[in-house]
């Protein structure tokens, strides 16, 4: 059985130009203990498909099911087997962080539950926080006890909507090693990020959404291995040819060209000369998980 | 999923709603007996010795329980329609949505909040007023079975415009003009039988009336129109109204869109 299945979902919004379909029959699994990552650009259907898996919007048609659990015909089991960390850094204005925590035990009718809230507020740094209002916690601590309060029912799957977005580097390490010790204790993790390495460092498979399709669906190693593996880094201030152009990532002065072996490169080098483009800081090294999410969204454009 | 666990969690979820206007009580309790209070001073000085409705009774005595269910019934709807907008409003009506609650806790849980608001705020009402005017208690009975549906009637009309309105001014618009005018016309400061023939038809549509006539009769044992058919109409607006509002929050009315 698999953590979460998703099969031919699809979500057509009302809109006021017309109907809105962000999501086109997206199917995929999500086995048990795995750590799997979600990406795509902002407005790819991400966060739609990560509403209907939590009951926070219906499907227009097909059927997700969380451990076995149709998400709408039995909510209750599929809601208790999930627990999300919500993208927007929302809370409750009236309560303290351990009130906080209890009353979403509460809900999930877990009682005396004081030694795993005492573990959650331990494991993500807010032992000296659990007595203080939830308005009173800097960006980083609410972002923390979302984490707390997805977790506060042992859920066994969980599901993280960008939560490093806008968090400083040591929240992010916290919550990594969190993360990371919950999915070697078993737990299955669906994370959507925007900072692609790291879904490459943590990520075993990766679904990647583009216009509410899937466009690619893969272990980590296979997607980084099956485009282009080698990139070239070099800074200049000429203009680049406009066939290299249309294929570099441009930052500044600085410039990325993917290429698939040496002899490609030798000819990327070779056209670069004969334009005559001054290269400085020559770099060359192995793809990484940007460059296949570029070279994928970008085929998928054409 | 265990009859057990459903149970805890829509406890939990009334225990948080209980909590919520509690800890800002001064706001949600002793403002509305402020603003009961200061209505009861204004007309009863201006219209105690001008004024008699029934028999024996002055207008002080008269103008209390009205005064009492008005605000027992507007902060019964205050309670859930502001909560869940807030709660909309701010985002946090997520940690709500994600948990296996069924429509049926939610709706057990903010309208028993909602009743718990309204009685404690009737309940301060009496305490103050009580002093002004001398009040008796004819038959108990009527006022308790009135204040009891009649908060039940507002908390489950608040969840539906809690439900409905997605920004502020949509919630104080329908407070404004569909809860404010059917209270204040409903013969809090009145008897109906003083009306023009055609206002007091119009009164006699008025749910509002027939709580407000019910729950008086407890106090003074005799009212506009019989307690029975009182009952009878506040009854049937209590069950139509929850259905509604079971049934769109069974459906995720624009909250699970």
């Amino acid at each position: 059985m698999p953590a979460v299945s998703f099969q031919n979902v699809s979500k057509t919004y009302p809109g006021a130009r017309g109907p809105l379909r962000a999501l086109d029959g997206v199917s995929f699994d999500i086995e048990q203990g795995e750590f799997f990552g979600l990406l795509g650009p902002n407005g790819a259907g991400k966060t739609t498909l990560i509403s209907i898996l939590a009951g926070l919007a219906r499907a227009t048609s097909g059927r997700v099911t969380v451990m076995g659990h149709d998400v709408v015909a039995d909510y209750a089991a599929a809601r208790k087997a999930l627990g999300i960390v919500p993208q927007e850094l929302v809370f409750d204005p009236f309560f303290s962080v351990r009130e906080t925590l209890r009353i979403q035990s509460g809900y999930f009718g877990v009682r005396r539950n004081e030694p795993w809230i005492d573990e959650l507020l331990q494991g993500l740094g807010l032992a000296d926080k659990a007595g203080a209002n939830m308005r009173q916690l800097s960006g980083g601590m609410k972002r923390r006890v979302l984490v707390a309060q997805a977790l506060v029912h042992r859920p066994p799957v969980i599901v993280l909507d960008e939560p490093t977005a806008g968090v400083d580097v040591e929240l992010r390490q916290t919550l990594w090693q969190f993360v990371a010790r919950l999915n070697r204790q078993g737990h299955t993790v669906l994370l959507t990020t925007h900072y692609l390495e790291e879904a490459e460092a943590l990520c075993s498979r990766i679904a990647m959404l583009k216009l509410g399709r899937v466009v690619a669906l893969d272990r980590t190693a296979n997607l980084l291995a099956g485009t282009a593996s080698t990139m070239l880094r070099f800074k200049t201030d000429d203009a680049l040819p406009a066939d290299i152009a249309a294929h570099a990532r441009v930052t500044g002065r600085s410039a990325q060209v993917t290429a698939h072996d040496a002899a490609e490169v030798e000819t990327l080098l070779g056209r670069l000369r004969q334009a005559g483009v001054r290269v400085e800081d020559l770099e060359i090294g192995r793809a990484d998980l940007e460059d296949v999410f570029l070279e994928i969204m970008q085929e998928q454009g054409a | 999923m265990s009859a057990g666990i459903r149970l805890a969690g829509a406890r939990t979820l009334f225990y948080k709603e209980l909590l919520r206007f509690w800890k800002v009580s001064f706001q949600t309790v002793a403002a509305p007996v402020l603003t009961a209070i200061l209505y009861l001073l204004i007309f009863g000085h201006v219209l105690e010795d001008r004024v008699q409705v029934y028999d024996g009774v002055g207008y002080t005595s008269f103008l209390i329980p009205g005064l009492v269910m008005m605000s027992v019934l507007q902060n019964a709807f205050a309670n859930s329609s502001s909560s869940l907008v807030q709660s909309r409003i701010t985002g946090n009506l997520v940690f709500l949505l994600v948990t296996p609650l069924s429509h049926w806790a939610w709706y057990v849980a903010y309208v028993g909040a909602s009743m718990v608001r309204g009685l404690a705020v009737g309940l301060g009402v009496i305490a103050v007023t009580v002093w002004f005017a001398p009040l008796s208690l004819a038959e108990p009975w009527w006022a308790l079975i009135f204040a009891a549906v009649g908060a039940a009637l507002m908390g489950s009309l608040g969840l539906i415009a809690g439900l409905w309105a997605e920004k502020f001014d949509q919630m104080a618009a329908f407070q404004n003009f569909i809860v404010m005018p059917m209270t204040m016309l409903s013969g809090v400061f009145y008897s109906v039988h003083s009306l023009p023939a055609l206002w007091l038809t119009v009164s006699h549509l008025n749910p509002f009336f027939y709580m407000i006539d019910g729950f008086r009769r407890g106090f003074f044992g005799v009212s506009d129109v019989s307690p029975w058919l009182s009952l009878a109409v506040v009854g049937t607006a209590f069950v139509a109204v929850s259905l509604l509002a079971l049934g769109l929050l069974k459906r995720g009315y624009k909250i699970r869109p």
